[in-house]
């Protein structure tokens, strides 16, 4: 996908001037982390298993070779083969002659993110094979030409007047006098118009979730179950995950699904949850006859043993982006690529490089939510803080504010200059404002005064008065 | 230029420090990790719990004394939500596991389901309480169509065969298909292995809840005691 992300703060602005998507970012923020709570708090054993999940990643980092081939060789025992990919270049040409070699006009796709990574249906429309995504919200966005706002509720900015006037502009086959208000008559035809895809379709595109190295397995999470359809109903299964999504065995599987669902839409477990193991067994009377699993790297060898190894533990469930302040006023566009959210400007820096993404580190108030919230305990804001670091270091911070971090610095390493630069402006301030208790406006405070009154200081700095204060 | 297999693994290898032997032995002992209280339960309150777990989901559950009661269970079912009385059942319970002809309402197919069919009738491997979850095997007698295509979805499963958490049920899988292992391990499992917890459900637009998305709009449990 084409990244925007270099235009981060034309796009927060953008944003934070759209009416519909405040209002859609208002109800994200009453829906999933209250629901995610609630779940934890009814699952006493919750801590305990994010404290496992995150052991068992780490122990995968640390044999991942070992895990990646013994995975190989049970997709392999059972029927199926991997492919590895380097690049999302890669990942695109195999994906494309798997499709040619299966006839493929039409590929069914359940949701992916990697496959997005990859930017895989403009290489697939390029080449005479149409891409269909499935998973509702996907399907939305597809109509529309956009991009995902969120990793798991990829139509989340839309409300459903949008919707109803995209379908009435897509689906212009249909009666175009229709009602289209309540969301059941949308979903209700959205489903029909999908029924005739699932069926037609020569491959399904599935991603996913984990990869059990004791099996060959690979683990699909949806609600919908267009997964289930995407892979039961065509000839050709191809399954498109990045290599950190190894996990042993299925009993490790199992604990991370426990905190899956639970950190992410506040379920104790998501509808379908789908262990696919080979292509169909001969007497079976459904399933595909081929199975495929491209494995991609796509810049995760790179993160390994970095600052930024510890990101590789990140299981997608969203729950970084449903508690950020920045997330939920900007929303998951104007971090102009792929991901978005805390878990976004810590990656996409890795993937895309820092320098077309280096707003999104400073995109955050480093207020720690996320990382209180996150199930595999990644450490976001002390890699975003790594980020900036590195900014400075490579002089792609602003000359403003290196100018004034330099300042800063000199002051803060001679307490007696700092005491004084504090102490005179807070003197004059506390003289000037002495009348009305307020600023309205303050030279150089702008950013502060354009929305709010800045109060007049009172009764000296706080090192003075701590020194007052203490004697008895 | 090198192929991309032999560059990944030699990336991998280069940056992580781990013997395989550590690795090799958790593979080996796939041990459980924390396991939930939560269904640890006696026989009579485990099925109680996966009852109101498979509920609070959206499931419905009926309740069947043998299997010579379900065709009357389902039929009941059918007719109180006003569906057609016709179903495509799974092979593994077709006539010779349980009787259908004797409800002559009920119009009873056998084979995969193909998008035509109203109501399609499963056999569970296994149900979960800790969740409401059900465990399908696919296989030539339980076609994973039959699952996801009918809009109706209904499931037997023997109170016998509900465990309180997942473990269990991966432990049953290796044991009972124990002759079908390879050495490396991976045999057991068949094609696909489908947990399924409650009816299909998207909250894709504006986070309202709506039942049946792609997968089927109704799930009906019927748990045999016997
Ligand atoms: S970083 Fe953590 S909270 Fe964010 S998506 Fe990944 S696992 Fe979830």
């Amino acid at each position: 996908m084409e990244s925007t992300a270099g235009t981060f703060k034309e796009n927060a602005k953008q944003a934070l001037a759209d009416a519909k998507l405040r209002d859609a970012l208002a109800k994200l923020s009453d829906g999933f982390p209250v629901k995610r709570r609630d779940a934890a708090a009814r699952l006493p054993e919750f801590d305990d298993l994010c404290d496992q999940a995150k052991a068992i990643k780490e122990h995968v980092l640390e044999n991942l070779g070992f895990y990646l081939e013994a995975f190989e060789a049970r997709v392999t025992e059972a029927g199926g083969t991997v492919h590895w990919c380097r690049s999302a270049a890669e990942a695109r040409t195999t994906i494309l002659r798997i499709c040619k070699q299966a006839g493929a006009k039409t590929v069914t796709k359940s949701k992916s993110m990697i496959s997005e990574e990859i930017a895989i249906n403009e290489h697939l429309e390029t080449h005479d094979v149409e891409p269909v995504e499935t998973d509702l919200g996907e399907y939305i966005i597809q109509l529309r030409h956009e991009p995902p706002s969120h990793i798991i509720a990829p139509a989340i900015h839309l409300t459903k007047d949008q919707i109803a006037d995209t379908f009435r502009e897509k689906h212009s086959h249909l009666d175009a006098a229709r009602n289209l208000e309540e969301p059941e008559t949308l979903l209700e035809e959205a489903r029909g118009e999908l029924r005739r895809k699932f069926i037609a379709a020569d491959v399904g595109l599935t991603g996913a979730n984990m990869l059990v190295a004791e099996t060959g397995s690979i683990v699909l999470v949806t609600n919908e179950g267009n997964a289930d359809l995407t892979y039961s109903l065509p000839k050709t299964h191809i399954a498109i995950a990045s290599l950190e999504k190894i996990v042993p065995t299925l009993e490790d599987a199992t604990t991370i699904l426990r905190v899956l669902a639970r950190s992410a839409t506040g379920q104790d477990m998501s509808v379908y949850t789908t262990f696919c193991t080979g292509p169909k067994r001969a007497q079976d009377l459904d399933g595909p006859e081929d199975f495929h699993v491209v494995l991609l790297d796509n810049g995760r060898t790179k993160m390994l043993g970095t600052e930024f190894h510890d990101m590789l533990r990140c299981i997608r469930c969203g729950a970084c982006l449903n508690h950020c302040p920045i997330y939920k006023a900007v929303g998951g566009h104007a971090y102009g690529w792929v991901y978005s959210g805390p878990m976004g400007a810590v990656l996409i820096p890795n993937l895309i490089g820092l320098d077309e993404a280096h707003h999104l580190p400073n995109a955050s108030t480093l207020c720690g939510k996320c990382e209180e919230v996150c199930p595999m305990r990644i450490p976001l804001p002390r890699m975003l803080r790594s980020w900036r670091k590195k900014q400075f270091e490579q002089e792609k911070t602003s000359f403003v504010s290196r100018t004034a971090l330099k300042a800063w610095a000199a002051l803060a390493r001679r307490p007696w200059l700092y005491r004084l630069a504090v102490a005179a402006p807070i003197a004059v301030l506390a003289l000037l404002g002495r009348e009305k208790g307020r600023f309205r406006w303050l030279p150089l405070g702008g950013g502060w005064t354009s929305l709010r009154d800045m109060p007049a200081p009172e009764g000296g700095t706080f090192i003075s008065r701590w020194h007052k204060e203490r004697q008895p | 230029m090198s192929d991309a297999r032999t560059d990944i693994l030699a990336a991998v290898k280069a940056a992580t420090p781990g013997t395989d032997d550590e690795a090799r032995q958790r593979l080996a002992d796939h041990r459980a990790g924390v396991i939930p209280a939560r269904g640890r339960l006696g026989d009579k309150a485990r099925v109680d719990l996966f009852i109101r777990e498979a509920e609070r989901v959206n499931a419905t559950v009926a309740r069947a004394s043998s299997m010579a009661g379900v065709p009357r269970e389902v039929a009941r079912f059918l007719a109180k939500n006003n569906l057609p009385m016709n179903l495509k059942i799974a092979p593994d319970i077709s006539g010779k596991t349980i009787p259908w002809t004797e409800q002559t309402l009920l119009s009873v197919e056998e084979g995969r389901a193909d998008g035509s069919e109203t109501a399609g009738v499963s056999r569970a491997f296994a149900g979960v309480a800790e969740t409401g979850t059900l465990v399908l095997l696919s296989g030539p007698g339980n076609p994973t169509t039959l699952s996801f295509l009918p809009p109706t979805h209904v499931v037997v499963v023997a109170a016998s065969e509900i465990a309180g958490d997942y473990e269990q049920i991966w432990g049953r899988l290796r044991a009972e298909n124990a002759d079908e292992e390879s050495e490396a391990g991976a045999r057991f499992m068949p094609r696909n292995v489908n947990w399924i917890t409650g009816p299909s459900r998207t909250a894709d637009i504006e986070q309202t809840l709506l039942l049946g998305a792609h997968g089927p709009q109704r799930l009906h449990i019927v748990i045999v005691d016997e």
